[in-house]
């Protein structure tokens, strides 16, 4: 209160005649300083000091004790899983805040037009309520591999399964020591050219319980004249004791496997096995082998991979977006409410259609808006943590990796090198950078309008 | 890093675990009794009335209550006031801040031998003193002592230890296949083939943690190679490059490799963690007839059906070479503060008193040679606390818990990740080693 009198008086006193010592305004110099001195030392001590001293110590090596230059830097571009991490900030850096903004403009425009825009926009929005790491939380559950976890990989399996009916038997072979032998492409074949009126047994195992719900027992197929014959059963009986390539009591059907006859590697001739595992090929099938083929085995399809290394950071990203369309929707809808309704309204008079309205009227208008909105996400990603650290699993984390975690890796826990968890930092800082500066230009040019 | 992936796993399923919990209850229920009124105190400790005393762990949930169960008992028997003080998952991290800010607990229990000998290089852990030394010699074997040692001096109580050589099994799949447990490596992949032709896949393996793939590896590789060679590689004094562990691995990717012989498969045991791999071996409609793992596995088990005992047993892993092999995993107590409170607990910690009480409530083994083998709540910990201490000093620590973190404790590096791509693709064996050597050789620093 006394020094702002104080100031006030000196202005006052200090009109037209300049005495030395004073500023423009007629503050002395100490009285600014006095002024400014609780925000300096709050900006020095939390902002800059960290920051020059993340420089300083990113030229020492591990202990902190001894002086290796720009080493850290050299092995933040030699280190693999540093190199990773920088290409995959690159990734994040050009899709992320594209795809969002893209999708939170269509977002927007849309909304405009649709009655139950405000509800529908509600709902965009929500995710940006639920923190980084609930958010990381429940997409690591989403692609979860198994389909009956996995909601991603549940809607996949179920439309791949509804265009491709599933095998009867996945992951069922035959008896090592029967008579049939893999034949190439998981199809298994007899050795033995089967003769009309003999009995050809097909003993397979490794069925897997689910499948022999509700299976009969297996019954011997009887020899019949100008026909092949045979059955195919489970060869294992429960608790062990039986006796391999003989239909043991107890011992289940395999209804459904298709058999296929095979001479000169042409198919004469199909069966389908029997509720009690019988089949009967006919006649023509005379001194052809006998040939299970692979679609009986097929592994059930268990989906994409999400979280597998090929896919894991284009899967982080869509959980990124799912987070943040909301938030460029709900900025760009703010931007689409001051564009001139009478611009539009011109527009169509003129006779452009709506998506020449939308090209070529609105997009320019909102220009300044998307590009606020790209930068800020840009400078969102370019820190992006949580999301990484959460979903990656163990095995996919390296391929995952970006510069945060890496730094975090780096730095903290035991066996850590914060001389390049710190040369990470200010490269981080050196990339972010160049954004800031754009930022900060084009508000000055804001003001200056 | 073990613990925390089993701390995080026990946190997740409190529930299921207290159930395990119930499970033991009566025979629980009745050594606490003894402990209380039957058997004398075996060890004399101070009177400390007025004093405060700090301690950390990782535990939470029921783990932690047990413990607090063994806190109690100190502070009913000196009058001394324990806090306890959860670290969270990175010990090494929370301790080195507290120190660093002048407010370092006095007590700490530590999971990996690297961390000790760290803070005792860094003079942060301070050494026995003559009572707690005394009660540690007694009742530890020289194995555990010199674990809990570094330059000369002892530092440490292995009050909690885990046997990492085991194979848990669901009896009923066992039954239904008609075999029996398997002996050794041989028997072990015949045993696994039978239960794959009767329909159910043998082997479940928690690839997704990188630990459990470590653990696979060092079973084998102390069985095949013996313990000298373990002492050298863990060390990195041979190379990862040597013929002894492309043996290994070879002899690992005899079960990886396999076709049919993992659950769902080698990319499905890669997407496994580590409490998943063992609930599907255990629970209705089983996904997997064998699951290798601690002790501690119990605490999952718990969150199914099956009971400890009956529906999910256990045997020694299979021998490889001339014997099974004992690796083992354990909590070590450190004062890190030098006051006659932290001493009385390491004093106490050190006595099978201790011992007993975590030990009747289950989920707990001791290396304490005086700890009465009945207290065990079933008969499962019983043998895999006999067997511990029968080991004398012929167990291995685990080697990744020797390693620098870096190779040997970090989810996507090192050790892990090397085994999760061996896992992946069994059949690069010279692949694999390369790999293992180049992050060894950086991590070691030699």
């Amino acid at each position: 209160m006394t020094s702002g009198g104080t100031a006030a008086a000196a202005q006052a006193s200090g009109k037209g005649t300049r005495k030395p010592g004073k500023s423009v305004t007629g503050t002395r110099p100490w009285i600014a300083g006095a002024f400014l001195l609780p925000a300096l030392l709050l900006l020095g001590a939390l902002v800059v000091y960290p920051i020059g001293y993340s420089v300083w110590r990113s030229l020492f090596d591990a202990p902190g004790s001894g002086f290796v230059g720009l080493g850290n830097y050299a092995e933040l571009f030699s280190d693999d899983r540093i190199r990773t991490a920088l290409k995959n900030n690159i990734i994040w850096v050009v899709v992320a805040p594209t795809v969002a903004t893209a999708l939170g403009l269509i977002f927007a425009v849309l909304t405009e037009r649709v009655r139950w825009g405000t509800a529908f926009k509600l709902v965009v929005f929500m995710p940006m309520a639920i923190s980084m790491l609930a958010a990381g939380i429940i997409f690591r559950l989403v692609y979860e591999q198994d389909p009956e976890r996995g909601v991603a990989n549940a809607v996949w399996v179920g439309v791949h399964d509804t265009f491709a009916e599933p095998a009867p038997y996945p992951g069922a072979n035959p008896r090592p020591n029967s008579d049939l032998k893999a034949s190439g492409g998981g199809a298994f074949t007899t050795k033995e050219a089967a003769r009309t009126g003999t009995a050809v047994s097909l003993p397979l195992v490794a069925v897997q319980p689910d499948d022999l719900k509700g299976a009969q027992r297996a019954v011997a197929a009887k020899p019949r004249p100008g026909q092949i014959t045979g059955t195919a059963w489970l060869d294992f009986t429960r608790g062990g004791g039986g006796t391999p390539n003989r239909i043991d009591k107890q011992e289940k059907a395999l209804a459904g496997l298709e058999i296929q006859a095979v001479r000169d590697g042409k198919v004469v001739a199909s069966a389908t096995t029997e509720a009690d595992g019988t089949y009967a090929l006919p006649a023509r099938a005379e001194g052809a082998k006998l040939r299970l083929p692979a679609s009986n085995f097929a592994e059930a399809y268990n989906g994409v991979d999400w979280l597998g290394p090929a896919l894991v950071t284009p899967a982080i990203i869509g959980s990124y977006v799912w987070m943040w369309a909301g938030f460029a929707m709900v900025l760009i809808a703010a931007g689409l409410a001051s564009v001139p309704r009478e611009l539009l309204e011109a527009a169509r008079v003129d006779g452009a259609n709506e998506w020449q309205v939308f090209r070529r009227v609105t997009v320019p208008l909102l220009a300044p808006v998307l590009v606020v909105v790209l930068v800020t996400l840009m400078i969102n990603v370019l820190k992006i943590f949580d999301l990484v650290y959460i979903i990656a699993p163990g095995a996919s984390q390296d391929e995952a990796n970006v510069l945060a975690l890496q730094l975090y890796q780096s730095s903290f826990g035991t066996d850590v090198n914060q001389g390049i968890g710190s040369a990470i930092a200010v490269f981080l800082l050196l990339l972010v950078s160049p954004v800031l500066i754009i930022n900060i230009r084009r508000l000055r040019k804001e003001r200056q309008r | 890093m073990r613990h925390a992936t089993l701390r995080t796993a026990t946190a997740l399923v409190a529930v299921g675990a207290l159930a395990l919990t119930g499970c033991g209850g009566d025979s629980g229920k009745k050594s606490e009794g003894k402990g209380g009124g039957e058997s004398a105190p075996t060890v004399r400790l101070p009177k400390l009335n007025g004093q405060t005393l700090q301690v950390t762990a990782v535990w939470t949930g029921p783990e932690r209550e047990n413990f607090t169960k063994v806190l109690d008992e100190f502070e009913k028997r000196t009058g001394a006031e324990v806090e306890f003080v959860p670290s969270g998952d990175d010990m090494a991290g929370f301790i080195g801040s507290k120190v660093a800010g002048g407010g370092a607990p006095d007590v700490a229990m530590l999971q990996q031998v690297g961390v000790l000998q760290e803070f005792a290089k860094k003079g942060w852990v301070k050494p026995l003193g003559p009572d707690a030394k005394k009660e540690l010699s007694e009742n530890f074997s020289k194995g555990w002592q010199d674990l809990g040692s570094y330059g000369g001096k002892s530092y440490g109580v292995y009050f909690k230890a885990s046997n990492k050589s085991l194979v848990w099994y669901n009896t009923q799949a066992f039954e239904d296949a008609g075999v029996s447990e398997p002996k050794d490596w041989k028997g072990f992949l015949k045993t696994a083939r039978t239960l794959a032709d009767s329909g159910v896949e043998p082997v479940s393996v928690g690839g997704a943690d990188g630990w459990t793939l470590t653990d696979w590896f060092e079973n084998v590789y102390l069985s095949q190679a013996g313990p000298e060679k373990y002492d050298q590689l863990a060390k990195h004094e041979i190379k990862w490059t040597d013929p002894s562990v492309k043996q290994a691995l070879t002899t690992l990717g005899s079960l990886f490799g396999a076709k049919g012989l993992l659950a769902g498969g080698n990319g499905g045991a890669l997407q496994t963690a580590f409490p998943q791999s063992v609930t599907q071996t255990f629970k209705d409609d089983p996904k997997a007839a064998m699951v290798s793992s601690a002790d501690f596995a119990a605490a999952n088990i718990g969150q199914t059906k099956a009971k400890v005992g009956t529906d999910a047993k256990v045997f020694p892993f299979p021998a490889v070479g001339k014997e099974s092999p004992v690796v083992t995993g354990g909590d070590v107590a450190v004062a890190l503060k030098d006051n006659k409170a932290s001493q009385a607990l390491l004093t106490f910690l050190a006595s099978p008193d201790a011992a007993r009480i975590w030990a009747g409530q289950g989920g707990f083994v001791s290396a304490n040679k005086k700890l009465d083998p009945a207290v065990y709540p079933n008969t499962v910990f019983r043998e895999i606390g006999k067997a511990l201490v029968a080991a004398g000093d012929d167990f291995r620590f685990d080697m990744s818990d020797q390693a620098p973190a870096s190779f040997g404790g970090k989810p996507g590096q090192g050790e892990w990740k090397a085994l999760q791509d061996f896992l992946k693709n069994p059949k690069d064996v010279a692949g694999t080693q390369a790999q293992l050597e180049k992050d060894a050789a950086k991590s070691f620093g030699n």
